[in-house]
C-alpha cells in the first residue's frame, strides 16, 4: 500500500475551484498513495491572521489542528496555506507550550503539492499529456517561505506536449496578497496588470500556478484585460491525458 | 478610504508619466543589485548577510556598551559626543553652535537622519541658510519636496522637470543635457562649499573601538562637507553604532552593492575626529549628534527591534512591488517603501496611519533582498495585529472585528461552512457592487462559482 495522504484543500479550492482538487486527489492517486479528505476541514486561519486578527486565527488553527492530528501525510494544493501552516502556527502558539508541541509535530508532515510529489512520493512524471504553450507563475508565500521553485517545473518538464516559457520577472507578486487584493484594489489590479505583461510576452496560452489565489487574481485580471489566456493550476495540467 | 496615503497613491497609480519613471528607475537599480550579488559574482553573499544580522543583533543588544565606547573614543581624537532626543535637540544644538561662533552658512551632506527631523527647516527659521550638497538632495531642496528614495532621492524627477526647476530657482537658461545641469549644480555649491561655516553630515557606519564615522558616497561632496567647513557636525542615529572597524569589511561589501549595484561606492570616507596638528585639511571643531527620536522606544520589543539593523540600502524599495507602483511620496514619513512600512508605525505610533502596514501583498521580496535579514514580512505582520488591539481598545472598526469572529465561528463549524457555500452558490455572486466585492470588481473579474463544492463531488465520487 502506498503512502497515506489526507487532502488539505484549502477552503478557496472547496468552495470556488473543486476541480483542482479533484485533479490532486487523481494525480496523487495515480503516485500511489491511499488519498483521504478529512470532512472536518475547513480554512488555516491565513485571511485573519494576515488581517493582524490573531486570537481568530488562532482558533481556527486549531481546529486544523484537532482535524489533521491524526494524518500521516497532509498534501495542500497552495504554497501560501503550506506556509501558514508551516510557518506562521508556531507565531500563532508561541505562548502555549502544549499547543506548539502539537504544532511542530503536525507541521513536519503537510507538504505544498509540487513538493510532496517530488519529494515524498519521489516522482517527476505523472504520466501526464497537454498539448499547451504555458507560462508558470511562482507564487510568492511558496517561492520565498518553502523555497518551492523547481519542484513544479520538474513536473512541468515530464508532461508530454507541453512548452514551458518562462516570465520576465517571474518572481513578481500577481498583486493578491488575500485581503490587500479588495483593500487596496487599485494598486493590487496595477500589480496584476504588469504581472500579465509579462505573461503575454511568453506568447503562453496558459497560466499554470501552484496556488489557487494567485491564479484568480491572474484569471480575473487577464478576463478583465479582454485576453484569451487561461489559468490552469499544476495539479490540473497533471492531472491531464 | 480619504488618508492622505490613499489620496497619494491614487495620484500615483493614474499618473503614467511617474508610473514609468518609477518602474525603471527602480528596475535599473533591481536589476544591478542582482548581478552583482549573483553565485558568480559573490559566491559568500548569503554568509556576508548573516555576519551583518549577527553584528547588528549583538550590537543593538548591547547598544549601551558600544555608544559608550564610541562616545569614549571620538573624545580621545579631540571630538565630542552630543546625545539628543528629539529634532528640537539637535536644532538647539546646533543653532546655539552657530550662535556662538557667528555661523550663517551651513553646507549638508545626504542624510536620512536629518530629514527625519526636518534639520534645515528648523535651521532656516531660525535664520541660517543650510545648503544641500548631495544633487538630488540639492534638487529636492529647491523643489521644496522630500527625498522620493533613500538612494536615489529624486528619482521620481526627469531631467526635463530638473531643467524647469533650475530656470525657476537659479535664474539660468533652460538646460536638459544632465552632465550640464550637474556641472550647474556644481558651480553654485562649489562658492557655498568654500564660503561655509558649518558642514553637517550623516553617517553610515558608527565605528565603535575606533571612535569613527564613516560615510560612503558616489559625489565627493560628502568629503567636501566634512572637510572644508571648520566646523563638522555629524548627525547619526543611535543605531549606526558597529562594533569594530574589522566589521566594516563586511557591511561595506553589502551596502554599496544592495543600494545601488556598485561593488564599493566611488567615496568611502572615514572621520576620526578635529584636524590635527601638522594636517593640511579637516575641521577644527568636530562634533558627533547621536540621535534617539523614538529609537530607543523600539529596543524592548526583542523581535521588532530588528527594525533597527537597517544600513539605508533602499534595497527593499526597488524591489518591493507596492513601492514600484505607488512611489515614495505616497508614504506618510520620510522612510518609504517596505522599510518605511516597518519604522513609520513603530517610531509614530501604530495610528499614524493604521493602514500602512496593510499596504503589502506580503510577497517577501523585501525580505529575500535586505542585507541585513531584517525579516520585514513578519514585522507587517506583528504590525497588522498591533493595528488592531490598538483598533479594540479605542472601539474603532467593530464591525470588521465582528466579521473576523462570525469568520473564525464559521470555520470551526465545517456543516456550517458547507451549508453557508451551499447557498452562496445557489445564489450566484451577489449582484451590489458595494464591499469587498465591489473593490474586487473595480479591478478583476470573478471566476464562474461551480455548482458543487469539493466535498460534495468527493462524496460522489
Amino acid at each position: 500500500m502506498g503512502i497515506r495522504v489526507s487532502l488539505f484543500v484549502t477552503c478557496v479550492v472547496d468552495q470556488l475551484f473543486p476541480q483542482v482538487g479533484m485533479a490532486m486527489a487523481d494525480v496523487l492517486e495515480r503516485a500511489g498513495c491511499q488519498v483521504d479528505f478529512p470532512e472536518d476541514q475547513t480554512c488555516c486561519g491565513q485571511p485573519a491572521f494576515n488581517s493582524g486578527y490573531r486570537a481568530e486565527a488562532r482558533t481556527v488553527a486549531r481546529h486544523f489542528l484537532d482535524t489533521f492530528e491524526a494524518s500521516e501525510a497532509v498534501v495542500v494544493p497552495s504554497g501560501s496555506c503550506t506556509a501558514m501552516i508551516v510557518h506562521h502556527f508556531a507565531e500563532l502558539f508561541h505562548k502555549e507550550p502544549e499547543t506548539l508541541k502539537r504544532v511542530h509535530a503536525l507541521e513536519k508532515r503537510v507538504w505544498e503539492f509540487s513538493t510532496f510529489l517530488t519529494q515524498v512520493a519521489g516522482v517527476e512524471d505523472v504520466g501526464a499529456r497537454l498539448d499547451r504553450v504555458v507560462t508558470f507563475h511562482d507564487g510568492c508565500h511558496g517561492l520565498r517561505e518553502l523555497g518551492v521553485k523547481d519542484a513544479p517545473r520538474r513536473l512541468l518538464a515530464r508532461v508530454r506536449g507541453l512548452e514551458l516559457r518562462e516570465m520576465t520577472p517571474a518572481e513578481e507578486c500577481c498583486g493578491f496578497g488575500g485581503t490587500f487584493a479588495v483593500k487596496f484594489s487599485e494598486l493590487s489590479g496595477a500589480m496584476a496588470r504588469t504581472k500579465i505583461d509579462a505573461i503575454e510576452r511568453t506568447g503562453a496560452s496558459t497560466v499554470v500556478s501552484a496556488d489557487p489565489s494567485c491564479l484568480m487574481q491572474i484569471q480575473g485580471a487577464l478576463s478583465r484585460a479582454g485576453s484569451d489566456i487561461g489559468t490552469l493550476h499544476l495539479a490540473e495540467v497533471l492531472a491531464s491525458r | 478610504m480619504s488618508t492622505e496615503f490613499a489620496r497619494k497613491s491614487h495620484e500615483t497609480l493614474v499618473d503614467p508619466k511617474l508610473q514609468l519613471a518609477i518602474y525603471t528607475a527602480t528596475g535599473r537599480l533591481k536589476e544591478k543589485r542582482i548581478d552583482v550579488v549573483s553565485g558568480s559574482a559573490l559566491p559568500d553573499y548569503q554568509e556576508l548577510r548573516a555576519q551583518a544580522n549577527a553584528i547588528k543583533k549583538h550590537t543593538i543588544d548591547n547598544l549601551d556598551h558600544y555608544l559608550e565606547e564610541f562616545e569614549h573614543n571620538v573624545e580621545t581624537h579631540g571630538g565630542k559626543v552630543v546625545y539628543c532626543k528629539d529634532g528640537t535637540e539637535v536644532a538647539d544644538f546646533v543653532l546655539s553652535l552657530a550662535k556662538e561662533r557667528g555661523a550663517h552658512l551651513i553646507v549638508k551632506s545626504k542624510s536620512m537622519t536629518t530629514e527625519e527631523v526636518d534639520l534645515n527647516e528648523r535651521l532656516e527659521h531660525h535664520g541660517l541658510e543650510s545648503v544641500e550638497t548631495d544633487l538630488g538632495e540639492y534638487i529636492l531642496q529647491l523643489a521644496h519636496e522630500r527625498p522620493y528614495h533613500i538612494v536615489a532621492p529624486a528619482l521620481h524627477m526627469t531631467r526635463y522637470q530638473v531643467a524647469d526647476l533650475f530656470e525657476r530657482e537659479l535664474h539660468v537658461p533652460q538646460e536638459t543635457v544632465i552632465e550640464k545641469q550637474t556641472a550647474l549644480a556644481r558651480s553654485v555649491l562649489r562658492q557655498k562649499f568654500l564660503a561655509a561655516d558649518i558642514g553637517i553630515s550623516g553617517a553610515n557606519f558608527l565605528v565603535a573601538d575606533s571612535g569613527a564615522v564613516a560615510i560612503v558616497e558616489n559625489e565627493g561632496n560628502a568629503r567636501l562637507t566634512t572637510s572644508a567647513p571648520k566646523i563638522h557636525i555629524t548627525v547619526a542615529g543611535i543605531e549606526k553604532v558597529i562594533p569594530r572597524a574589522q566589521d566594516l569589511a563586511t557591511f561595506l561589501k553589502l551596502l554599496a552593492r544592495s543600494a545601488t549595484g556598485q561593488l564599493l561606492s566611488v567615496y568611502t570616507s572615514f572621520l576620526s575626529g578635529p584636524r590635527r596638528a601638522g594636517e593640511i585639511d579637516g575641521p577644527d571643531e568636530f562634533y558627533v549628534v547621536l540621535l534617539d527620536n523614538g529609537r530607543t522606544r523600539l529596543l524592548p520589543d526583542k523581535n521588532k527591534r530588528q527594525s533597527l539593523y537597517c544600513i539605508r540600502c533602499g534595497a527593499c524599495l526597488n524591489t518591493c512591488p507596492v513601492y514600484r507602483k505607488i512611489g515614495g511620496h505616497s508614504f506618510p514619513w520620510v522612510y518609504s517603501g517596505p522599510i518605511g512600512a516597518i519604522l513609520t508605525p513603530q517610531f509614530m505610533g501604530v495610528q499614524h496611519e493604521p493602514a500602512l502596514p496593510f499596504a503589502s501583498s506580503l510577497c517577501g521580496a523585501c525580505g529575500e533582498v535586505c542585507p541585513v535579514k531584517i525579516d520585514i514580512p513578519k514585522i507587517l505582520l506583528e504590525l497588522r495585529s498591533d493595528v488592531k488591539k490598538s483598533d479594540a481598545r479605542e472601539g474603532r472598526n467593530r464591525l470588521e472585528k465582528l466579521g473576523f469572529r462570525a469568520f473564525a465561528w464559521l470555520m470551526t463549524h465545517p456543516r456550517m461552512f458547507e451549508m453557508a457555500g451551499r447557498i452562496g452558490r445557489s445564489m450566484g455572486w451577489p449582484t451590489s457592487k458595494k464591499g469587498p466585492l465591489g473593490a474586487w470588481l473595480s479591478e478583476r473579474d470573478l471566476p464562474p462559482l461551480p455548482a458543487h463544492s469539493f466535498r460534495e463531488l468527493w462524496r460522489r465520487r
